[in-house]
């Protein structure tokens, strides 16, 4: 038995993904839209979702449309603006409870479908131009969400480290934009872009939940039809001479935040991609792996020390919250933990524990719909068609070799250290 | 076993006293691939006063002692446990709030094995002088990690500030200080006092088959030697009714203002049905209040003293109580000021119209069948709710229940002015 069963629809302008699963007492709808980020445009796109999701023609001001969410029974209706490689993917998501487990047996699904068709197709504006007063108030909540990054010390380290990593490369942009765009954004020109996005985008809706396929396909043909389109797509650049780098800012904090970028170049669908996976696994994904380990169980070094990778863009990223003068021990464990993973020290038993953590943890992404989409939308973004069987499969195949050439392959690039203001250097 | 089903819901449970005393709960969830375990004890960062079995006098133990305990509980003879679960294909956890240590595990594969093992390292502590200093370095840096977060210094610095004497408002993991004089004779005496099973609650949720779950768990418990135990005693001095300290200002290294205001609570010696009734009526209020379809909602991001950090809450056990609302700002002065006017005027019982209750309800039911969605929540919320003498799954009839009478009652006794305070982080440069 497949462990999800997806079906994909060719629809007017968009592809339609209808997963059924009746262990949800809720249904969920997701839609996305792609394109490559772009400096030009990342602002802008960043507070198109925050404008829509505000109003629309039919609800008029926020509380009517959220007195309208909260009358479907509470339908959860959000939006996100994320980064997947060098695309910029903006979510509109509504969780709408189903009404058999209910005693108003009010069907709900529609409803919130045409909800959401509302919020895309049919926004508060007139004359080529949004409400300007709705765009005022959110370039206003854009600035804020903007500058939350500085006040969170280990999302701006993160960043910092990104920026400083991929200077010159899109991927450096941040996803919410920079202020200085905000000023110059009005309700025309937002208005243009919002009709360039449903132009030239790659757009995708989800639909999860104990629904009827064919019921789902016709509401969804009813209400949205966008003209068909080629998506812009993104031809992986890799990069080949890596020379390590060490940048160190100071600030006014208590704790050191340490983040290391490593080049992978190996990218969701690619060959090795299953032994990254593992290989990430025996290093730092985990409370079994090696950074865990020696960072902080054997040597107390750090509270966190974890490693992430970043599919769509070749990238793995190790964080850490340490004390200042602990920069030099801390980087030469780290260090020391690749090396190890060059050499193929590491056991067929580390082997085996992580490919069951990993299988562990792809399957309980699957219990939550969100989980499901974000899993789902991999194959999007990589243009690829791997089934999560095929992916489960190809992961617990995985060899030690496969790990030791990949190991190979990875480059340390940027050592980047948050550090306070007494900090010795 | 007692078989509990939940027709609404189509869930069912099932429910066993053991003879220690433990208290095991089960919840199948077909379709789900992950099963999920919490094993909880009653025993939180507030209960820093208390008499040990079997002596005479009580003990004060230092700051962050249940945090440190639960951190240790992981480490034996023979390596970490984590290690174990890991080579099971299971991901482990653990947490400590302000009244429950929770241990867990979540696994799609081995799960009689990983309960097993769960069930296994709580019960057998090994803490030793070296390993309790070890410890040290890594909490260290877990506290020093949240010294640099805003968000947590305002909510703590909210709650500094309603507290006098209830250990409430101690951090949870204490200080650098204070867990510098932990030892492993006193962990021994924290685990002796609050580990017995007649204090602790195992709830399972997930694709699994109850009795044999059951007999796994009873077989694992007989095993097991429990002497018979004598109640606990915990020790809380008096706490004033009016707020320590009206408002605090911290500085930071941040870019945009916070704001929180708090609300102090009453009465908060309450449990079962009555406790039910009145947590549910003040978030009911709150979201009436503050809910995004508000007037006082829209009226503040208009002005933009508000953005989509905005949130509201309202928290209650055993002895302290609190609601809080607030989030980033640039005006954190104007904001603390139209919050507490928005609040009085709800103490008056303006703004509350059989309307907006109706539409409330259903938003809140509408949450509820999207929480239990989530094994995580079932399992934390329904271990909290039981610890309270309260059951997680009357939370919609008890919604359904509510009248506008509840809500403006419900104002009427929470708020009062002596009971407001105001905490702020504020741009060091500002």
């Amino acid at each position: 038995m497949a462990v999800i069963s997806e079906t994909i629809k060719d629809m007017k302008g968009y592809k339609l993904h209808i997963v059924k699963t009746e262990k949800f007492k809720t249904n969920t709808i997701v839609w996305k839209m792609k394109t490559p980020l772009t400096s030009e445009n990342v602002t802008k796109r960043a507070l198109l979702p925050y404008v829509l999701q505000s109003s629309s023609k039919a609800y008029p001001s926020t509380s009517k449309l959220r007195s309208y969410l909260d009358e479907l029974y509470g339908a959860n209706l959000y939006v996100d603006v994320s980064k997947k490689g060098e695309y910029q993917v903006l979510s509109f998501s509504l969780e709408i409870a189903n009404e058999k487990f209910l005693s108003d047996p009010e069907p709900l699904l529609k409803k919130g479908m045409e909800l959401i068709a509302e919020i895309l197709v049919n926004p508060l504006a007139e004359n080529e131009a949004f409400d300007r007063e709705t765009v005022e108030k959110e370039k206003r909540t854009l600035k804020q969400r903007i500058q939350a990054v500085y006040d969170d010390k280990m999302r701006y380290s993160n960043f910092r480290l990104v920026q400083e990593m991929c200077k010159g490369e899109p991927y450096a942009l941040h996803v919410n934009g920079e202020i200085d765009d905000i000023p110059a954004l009005n309700e025309q020109n937002l208005y243009e872009y919002y009709k360039q996005a449903f132009t030239e985008d790659e757009l995708d809706l989800f639909i999860i939940g104990d629904v009827n396929e064919d019921e789902v396909q016709s509401i969804a043909e009813g209400l949205l039809q966008f003209e068909e389109r080629t998506p812009k797509s993104l031809e992986a650049v890799k990069a080949d001479n890596v020379e390590e780098k060490t940048v160190k800012d100071k600030e006014d904090i208590k704790q050191g935040k340490l983040n290391i970028g490593y080049r992978t170049n190996i990218l969701y669908g690619d060959q090795d991609y299953y032994a990254l996976q593992v290989f990430n696994g025996i290093f730092g994904g985990f409370s079994h792996s090696k950074l865990f380990l020696n960072v902080r169980e054997k040597n107390s070094l750090a509270y966190y020390v974890a490693s992430r990778l970043e599919s769509h863009k070749g990238l793995m990223m190790v964080m850490s919250g340490i004390e200042f003068n602990n920069f030099d021990l801390a980087v030469k464990i780290i260090r020391e933990q690749m090396e190890a993973m060059k050499a193929g020290d590491f056991t067929e038993q580390e082997i085996e524990q992580t490919k069951a953590v990993i299988e562990n943890q792809m399957l309980e992404t699957l219990d939550t719909a969100r989980g499901m989409v974000e899993v789902l939308y991999h194959n999007v973004v990589s243009e690829q068609k791997v089934s999560l069987d095929d992916w489960l499969n190809g992961m617990s195949k995985t060899t030690k070799e496969e790990i030791v050439e990949v190991a190979k392959k990875v480059q340390l690039d940027t050592i980047y250290f948050l550090t306070g203001l007494g900090a010795d250097k | 076993m007692e078989k509990i089903i939940f027709e609404q819901l189509q869930e069912e449970m099932f429910y066993e006293k053991l003879d220690n005393g433990l208290d095991v709960y089960l919840l199948p969830k077909k379709g789900f691939n992950k099963t999920y375990a919490t094993f909880t004890t009653k025993y939180g960062s507030i209960d820093n006063h208390f008499l040990p079995p079997d002596k005479d006098d009580s003990v004060k133990v230092p700051d962050g002692i249940a945090h440190f305990l639960e951190h240790k509980l992981f480490e034996k003879e023979d390596g970490d446990v984590f290690q174990q679960f890991s080579k099971q294909g299971a991901s482990a956890n653990a947490f400590t709030s302000f009244t429950r240590t929770a241990y867990l595990f979540s696994s799609t594969s081995n799960v009689e094995k990983n309960l097993e093992t769960l069930i296994d390292f709580v019960q057998e502590p090994y803490f030793t002088e070296k390993t309790v200093e070890k410890e040290k370095g890594i909490i260290g840096q877990e506290i020093t990690m949240y010294d640099d977060n805003p968000d947590w210094r305002l909510y703590f610095g909210l709650i500094q500030n309603m507290y006098k004497s209830h250990p409430v408002s101690i951090d949870i993991a204490g200080t650098i200080e204070s867990i510098s004089h932990i030892t492993k004779d006193m962990l021994y005496e924290c685990y002796e006092t609050f580990y017995h099973p007649s204090n602790m609650l195992l709830f399972v949720v997930g694709p699994v088959k109850p009795e044999e779950i059951m007999a796994l768990i009873k077989e694992n418990q007989n095993k097991k030697e429990y002497k018979n135990k004598p109640e606990i005693h915990r020790k809380f001095e008096d706490e004033q009714i009016a707020v320590a300290q009206k408002k605090q200002v911290l500085k930071m290294n941040v870019q945009t203002s916070k704001c929180l205001v708090g609300i102090k609570a009453g009465n908060t010696n309450q449990s079962g049905k009555e406790m039910l009734r009145n947590e549910l009526s003040i978030n009911v209020m709150l979201d009436i209040l503050f809910g995004k379809s508000s007037e006082n909602y829209t009226e503040l991001y208009g002005e933009g003293l508000i953005d989509d950090t905005f949130s509201y809450d309202y928290s209650q056990e055993q002895g302290f109580g609190f609601a809080m609302v607030g989030g980033d700002t640039n005006e954190p002065d104007i904001l603390a000021e139209k919050l507490e006017s928005m609040l009085m005027k709800a103490k008056a019982g303006e703004g509350f119209t059989a309307e907006s209750l109706e539409r409330t309800k259903k938003k809140k039911i509408g949450s509820f069948l999207r929480a239990v969605n989530s094994p995580e929540y079932i399992a934390n919320q329904f271990t909290r709710y039981a610890f309270n003498e309260m059951d997680l799954f009357d939370v919609v009839p008890v919604l359904e229940s509510l009248k506008l009478d509840d809500i403006t009652k419900a104002a009427e006794s929470l708020i009062a002015d002596e009971r407001f305070t105001v905490c702020q982080v504020i741009p060091k440069d500002k």
